[in-house]
């Protein structure tokens, strides 16, 4: 079973529902493997507390010049859609920053003078915490392209009954990858305008990619109905809703679970796993 | 000399463009023989990353010594000094007066980039 947590908006509870719902799981004695995709700014470690006992680099293929065997013919540069490699002088540069890796360089180049090589653009943790399996994925400041990175992640080999996704905030690339092949989307989101604005997008594109999906509402009683309302009229299952609570908030900022203040919660995020497993299987 | 100047069109006339990768034109200038060459460098006005680059491999192919704009960026910089052209910063006047002081050797020459990239 794999369940995706993500969100338009960020800095809706992403993080807070999966490393809670993935410790509820644990703590029924499930295998569950939390896998964090915001490898931009990954923060689940600050929840789950993991012992960290295995790290390896996320490499991307760039292309390496042999400037012995190139005429400076410039089809490689020419088939660059992005700009990362040009013929200047007598040399050939490659600009590995703005490089998609998609190798149409080294396919276009009639001397073979282009090999691909790889390059470390960030790193993956692997350890437990709390009882789960935990990843981390970690892009290399100043990088610019993470989904590189996600897709090492997804590709992982994990034999977990139960893994749970954090998705990076957002709808474009990195989302998709970190999504893409789950069976259940979970969207988070909150009561306010710029939160319905945002879950509007993210049904778009679980939708769009056709992926089974409900919502959590965080917060919500915060705002207005507006964001209810939306979902009754798409038919969008509501799959929980959590009330702000100020002691939460405060074992939040602490790191701390949900259910440390409020043991509810423990039973709340196993029903909500219980939930989407029974959609699943149906 | 072959002295390259970016520029928002294609006479001596023509203000200087002060962006290096998304100029419009580029006007090759020979001191030799004093004719100019129109270097269009439309394709890279509207790209999404990587112009300054494009920009420096457009002109290397017209074997230039020296391009006269006001903004490089850390990529097109990079670009310019592996093709060996001198990057000069100037853009407060016309084609033909960034020509004649690059002819006389009074512009300030870049020994670094002098803009982030994706300044704009």
């Amino acid at each position: 079973m794999k369940i995706a947590i993500a969100s338009g908006k960020g800095g809706t509870g992403k993080t807070t529902i999966a490393t809670n719902m993935a410790v509820a799981i644990a703590r029924e004695g499930r295998d569950v493997t939390y896998i964090d995709c915001d490898v931009e700014e990954p923060n689940g470690h600050i929840f789950l507390k993991p012992k960290i006992r295995e790290q390896y680099d996320a490499t991307v293929l760039v292309p390496h010049v042999d400037l012995n065997k190139c005429t400076l013919c410039g089809d490689c540069s020419a088939a660059c859609e992005f700009n990362a490699i040009a013929v200047l002088g007598k040399t050939v540069e490659v600009f590995p920053s703005i490089c998609h890796s998609c190798g149409g360089c080294s396919d276009v180049c009639p001397e073979n003078a282009i090999v691909d090589i790889p390059r470390t653009i960030g790193h993956i943790s692997h350890g437990d915490g709390m009882g789960v399996q935990f990843y981390e994925g970690r892009l290399n400041v100043g990088e610019a392209i993470s989904p590189p990175v996600t897709k090492a992640l997804r590709r992982l080999d994990t034999d977990s009954e139960v893994l749970i996704i954090d998705a990076p905030p957002g709808t474009s690339c990195p989302v998709i990858e970190a999504i893409s092949g789950t069976d259940y989307v979970i969207l988070v989101t909150e009561p306010t305008p710029f939160g319905l604005n945002d879950l509007k997008l993210a049904v778009g594109m679980v939708q769009e990619i056709g992926l089974p999906h409900g919502v959590v509402i965080n917060r919500s009683d915060i705002g207005d109905g507006k964001t209810e309302e939306f979902c009754h009229r798409q038919n969008l299952d509501i799959l929980m809703t959590i009330p702000f609570e100020r002691r939460v908030a405060e074992a939040y900022s602490r790191g701390e679970m949900m259910s440390d203040v409020n043991s509810e919660y423990e039973r709340r995020f196993w029903e909500l796993y219980c939930s989407i497993a029974e959609k699943v299987s149906s | 000399m072959r002295i390259a100047i970016a520029s928002q069109g294609v006479e001596k006339t023509s203000a200087v463009d002060p962006r290096f990768g998304r100029a419009s034109y580029f006007l090759v200038f020979d001191t030799s023989d004093e004719s100019l060459e129109v270097v269009e460098n439309n394709q890279n006005v509207n790209a999404a990353q990587g112009a300054g680059i494009q920009a420096a491999e457009n002109i290397a192919k017209k074997n230039v010594d020296i391009v006269v704009a006001s903004n490089y960026g850390p990529k097109a910089f990079r670009a310019l000094e592996v093709a060996g052209i001198k990057a000069a910063i100037w853009a407060d006047g016309t084609v033909s007066e960034a020509i004649e002081l690059a002819i006389n050797n009074k512009l300030k020459i870049c020994d670094k980039a002098n803009v982030e990239g994706h300044w704009m």
